[in-house]
């Protein structure tokens, strides 16, 4: 049995069967990304031949409408996938009220009771808000902005994530006029060498950024599709304040397990009180033996699709299937796709120099110039790859960075690689594809240490 | 005679090869020498230094597929929101020139780099008088003697005219030309079956130009059939036209400068004509070793392919002449292998390395309008060495996420991981057909050479949304006979 249900955003934002990924998440995040990649190509075209008029407008409900669509396709597959393995499926809010016992409300608040031997706790998450005046009343998040059913307009995204950034990028991709308002770094626990190259290129091509700040108040200066909104904020570093007036202000400030309101202290599952994540054993357990958790809730796990998918499936099959294999959390490679997409997979640099000293980890970096790029015109010496080496270990690849077009399509096949001992001298002896932007890999000569210049040169 | 030349090393040719191996060369202090020489084609096309890739090659070609894609994403921007006309007309002029002009900017970064290095630039044919001395008359008909103790030849390879085709010199143009056309080529005719044709053929159809393929049988020989089917099925669906089972005749050219093509079609056992503005050769490559003089020196050539004969260090028969690159038998016609294969070399010849060319597990990509890149094994070849009964084969029809909204046709896009049955399950062969699958392939080339197997590729976690992501997800195999269409999220 599958208990699914989506408790309104703030501002009565709710969606189908699937989850985050497919409904907030990964899917609308990809397209809309796509969207604004596809004004960037209808730029480059000209360059290539291609005449159409100059001034080309974006619609923003043709957008949207397009991909709720394919959203609902996929709500709808769900449940026909669900059905016709026979898994019941009950579009209810669960909650423990004893052991082995749940009581599932619909949203009529109809209440119906359910015993199973085995619970698999899989709720996620949701996103954060500020705690400031103002903020649930009219400011949005990702929860509803990929459904917003009006054109956003002069955008404040709150916040340094990688929703923050994907949001942002996307919504000046489309044309709009966006702010990114970040209190300190950009997307903390990724390589900040490259979240400085992600911002840098953001800012180049016209996404404002108010860093150090922080709001304090939201206030609705008129109603409307959009709105009119203003917002004070407050430097971090003393005691100036800016105020600004936009249309709509996204908040992505972070996510917020839900495990807080479903019974857990009635089973005595134990939360991390602070975050709300649970902590499991290498096996999905929690600390009471019938009940797991797998996704976004557990605690020091990565949040995403494809490893929740992946621990979901072992852990079913080690429950029932006789399996013994368990889910593989080392060297999950992920993708940001900001304007300039970024993939990676294993250690930053911060974190290898922090496990393994400096002196013991050698980097290759270089920068690259897209083929495709040269004839668009667009920036030489910007897209940049990075591998992170164990000079103990036979220089095995600890730590892979690529930060260019198609970044997750060439960051994929190198985490497979990874998973098989790459090492540099395996990538040395490697020959590439030409002419493509994986290829950079199977070159890299300059390490960071020798000091010498990256930028590249022809073919 | 040895000792007492002019230079430690002369490199014939500067393509990717050439010039790789003549840079390597220099950075360990030695005194190189380069001759690079571009013969006019029949046309009259001609081009600077940097070999086939830079100027009639990769590059260029690449471009081009790009400028058709991004036609296509003209069409797919008007379902994302975007308020523009689903289809633009498109200017070759412009395009081609944009093109040139980067092509030019890599002749000159070349010149430049050899340059840096002293290393001696002849732009000047060269052929061999004795075993190390090389003559060439520069295009003003001064003649210059050159001598060195060690000699690289590289000179790579140039379009073949079909011998038996009325017309087909004097009418027809290749690759050579194609890309350096002033005018858009019109309706065009591309003979052949090979990654040049289709992928010519494709970005032409992309550019809304009227396309026909003519094969005489099957398409990508040597690549994997079922893969290259879909790469043809995918053009055909898209707009290319395809005479199958069709061999040229005859070239005529009409008073307006059209072309009249005379052919045998063997399926219906007659002969038909058509009218094109051009017609394009894109039938094989032919090695550039005809003018080097190499009877007199006894370098010794493949009696069929007449392509260098090297060992597996490059060494031809006369012991301080080598070969690299499209001109040497057996090797693949690649721009990467070339480049590796001369950094070796220098490398064993000046830098007291013993490192041989691994051309083993050589990852390609055919940049047709739906791309295919591969890496290993065909599936027949496969069988052929293991039988079927010792190889498993996993696949996938998958649909590209940005593919959804604008409702295209994935019915092409394709995955196949060849392996060896049983416990193992090592990785012979990766084949992958969609957008972007030179990048796709790249990594995973990568764990091709890492002795890659099934299980570990099934541990690798998928990074999503991608198609790439697809390729760690494989389960469904052949043999179980499964529908094979994977759904995405």
């Amino acid at each position: 049995m599958v208990l699914d249900f989506v408790k309104p955003s703030p501002l009565g934002t709710s969606w189908g069967l699937g989850g985050t990924c497919v409904n907030v998440g990964c899917i609308p995040k990809k397209l809309m990304h796509q969207a604004a990649l596809l004004g960037q190509a209808l730029k480059d075209s000209r360059k290539f031949g291609w005449e159409y008029e100059e001034q080309v407008k974006h619609n923003w409900e043709t957008m949207t409408e397009a991909i709720q669509n394919h959203i609902c396709s996929l709500n709808w597959g769900y449940r026909v996938t669900l059905r016709e393995k026979s898994v019941t499926y009950a579009n209810s809010y669960g909650e423990f009220v004893e052991h082995h016992k749940i009581k599932a409300t619909n949203r009529k608040g109809q209440e119906t009771f359910y015993t199973a031997g085995k619970f698999v706790i899989a709720t996620g998450e949701r996103p954060r808000y500020l705690g400031i005046p103002g903020d649930k009343e009219y400011c949005i998040t990702s929860d509803d902005l990929f459904s917003l059913p009006y054109c956003p307009g002069k955008t404040l995204v709150v916040g340094a994530s990688y929703v923050a950034l994907e949001c942002a990028g996307f919504l000046a991709g489309i044309g709009l006029n966006v702010t990114v308002m970040v209190r300190s770094i950009l997307l903390r626990g990724f390589d900040q060498e490259i979240a400085e190259k992600i911002g840098a290129y953001m800012e180049l091509n016209g996404v404002k950024f108010l860093r150090k700040y922080i709001p304090v108040k939201i206030q609705l200066l008129e109603e409307g599709t959009p709105g009119r909104l203003k917002v004070v904020a407050q430097s971090t570093e003393g005691s100036e304040t800016v105020e600004e007036e936009y249309n709509t202000v996204l908040l992505a400030i972070g996510r917020d397990s839900c495990t807080r309101k479903m019974g857990l202290e009635k089973v005595g599952v134990k939360i991390n009180e602070k975050t709300g994540k649970i902590p499991v054993n290498d096996e999905e357990q929690t600390n009471v033996p019938y009940i797991y958790a797998i996704g976004d809730v557990l605690e020091d796990k990565p949040e995403l699709t494809p490893v929740a998918i992946r621990a979901g499936k072992l852990l079913a099959r080690r429950l029932f299937g006789g399996r013994l294999e368990k889910c593989d959390y080392i060297n999950v490679p992920t993708t940001v796709f900001t304007p300039l997409e970024y993939g990676c997979c294993g250690l930053s640099e911060e974190k290898a120099m922090e496990l393994y000293k400096k002196d013991n980890i050698e980097v290759y970096h270089t920068f690259f110039w897209p083929l495709e790029w040269t004839v668009a015109g667009r920036e030489d010496n910007t897209c940049f790859g990075k591998i992170i080496c164990n000079k103990r270990d036979d220089n095995r690849v600890i730590g892979f960075h690529v930060l260019g077009p198609s970044a997750g399509e060439v960051t994929q096949g190198f985490a497979a690689a990874m998973k098989c001992g790459l090492t540099k001298q395996l990538l040395d002896d490697t020959i590439g594809i030409h002419p493509t932007c994986g290829e950079i890999f199977t070159t890299m000569e300059i390490t960071k240490s020798s000091g010498l210049t990256i930028s590249q040169k022809g073919c | 005679m040895a000792g007492g030349n002019e230079y430690d090393l002369l490199v014939i040719g500067g393509g990717s090869g050439g010039l790789a191996c003549a840079k390597e060369a220099a950075d360990f202090g030695k005194k190189v020498a380069i001759m690079d020489y571009v013969v006019p084609s029949p046309r009259g096309t001609s081009w600077g230094l940097g070999g086939t890739c830079v100027n009639v090659g990769c590059i260029p070609k690449k471009l081009m597929h790009q400028a058709a894609l991004l036609g296509g994403a003209l069409e797919d921007a008007h379902h994302y929101g975007w308020d523009v006309a689903p289809s633009a007309p498109h200017n070759w002029q412009q395009m081609a020139t944009a093109v040139q002009n980067h092509i030019k900017s890599l002749n000159w970064g070349h010149r430049v780099q050899l340059q840096e290095r002293n290393v001696k630039y002849f732009n000047i044919h060269g052929s061999f008088v004795d075993d190390h001395t090389v003559r060439g008359f520069t295009k003003a008909g001064k003649e210059t003697l050159v001598t060195a103790d060690h000699i690289v030849l590289a000179t790579g390879g140039r379009p073949r005219y079909p011998e038996d085709v009325e017309g087909a010199k004097e009418y027809g143009i290749t690759s050579d030309d194609l890309f350096w056309l002033k005018k858009s080529p019109g309706k065009t005719l591309v003979v052949g079956a090979s990654y040049v044709s289709l992928e010519c053929a494709g970005f032409l159809t992309g550019f809304g130009l009227d396309t026909t393929v003519m094969m005489r049988s099957i398409p990508l020989r040597g690549f994997d059939q079922q893969m290259a089917l879909l790469v043809t099925d995918y053009m055909e669906s898209h707009g290319t036209k395809f005479l199958k089972y069709c061999t040229m005749r005859k070239l005529e050219k009409f008073e307006d400068q059209r072309l009249q093509v005379t052919w045998h079609n063997h399926e219906v056992g007659r002969e038909e004509t058509g009218v094109f503005d051009t017609v394009m050769w894109a039938v094989g490559r032919v090695p550039e070793t005809r003018h080097l003089n190499l009877e007199k020196v006894g370098v010794t050539l493949h009696p069929d392919s007449q392509k260098i004969l090297v060992s597996a260090s490059e060494a031809t028969s006369v012991a301080h002449i080598y070969a690299i690159g499209d001109i040497t038998e057996g090797r693949p016609e690649l721009t990467p292998t070339a480049i590796m294969a001369g950094k070796l070399l220098a490398r064993r010849l000046f830098g007291h390395s013993a490192e041989l060319m691994d051309y083993d597990n050589v990852a390609t990509t055919v940049f047709t309008p739906l791309e295919y890149g591969c890496v290993g094994l065909s599936e027949e070849e496969a069988e052929r060495r293991y039988g079927q009964e010792g190889i498993e084969v996993y696949h996938a029809y998958y649909k590209p996420l940005e593919f959804t909204v604008t409702e295209r046709d994935s019915s092409q896009c394709y995955i196949k991981m060849v392996c060896l049955r049983g416990e193992d399950q090592r990785i012979l062969g990766l084949h992958f057909l969609g957008p972007n699958a030179g990048e796709v392939i790249q990594g995973f080339a990568l764990g091709i050479k890492c002795g890659a197997t099934y299980s570990q590729m099934k541990k690798t976690v998928g990074i999503h949304p991608t198609s790439a992501e697809e390729v760690t997800k494989l389960w469904i195999t052949k043999r179980s006979g499964l529908p094979a269409t994977v759904t995405g999220c």
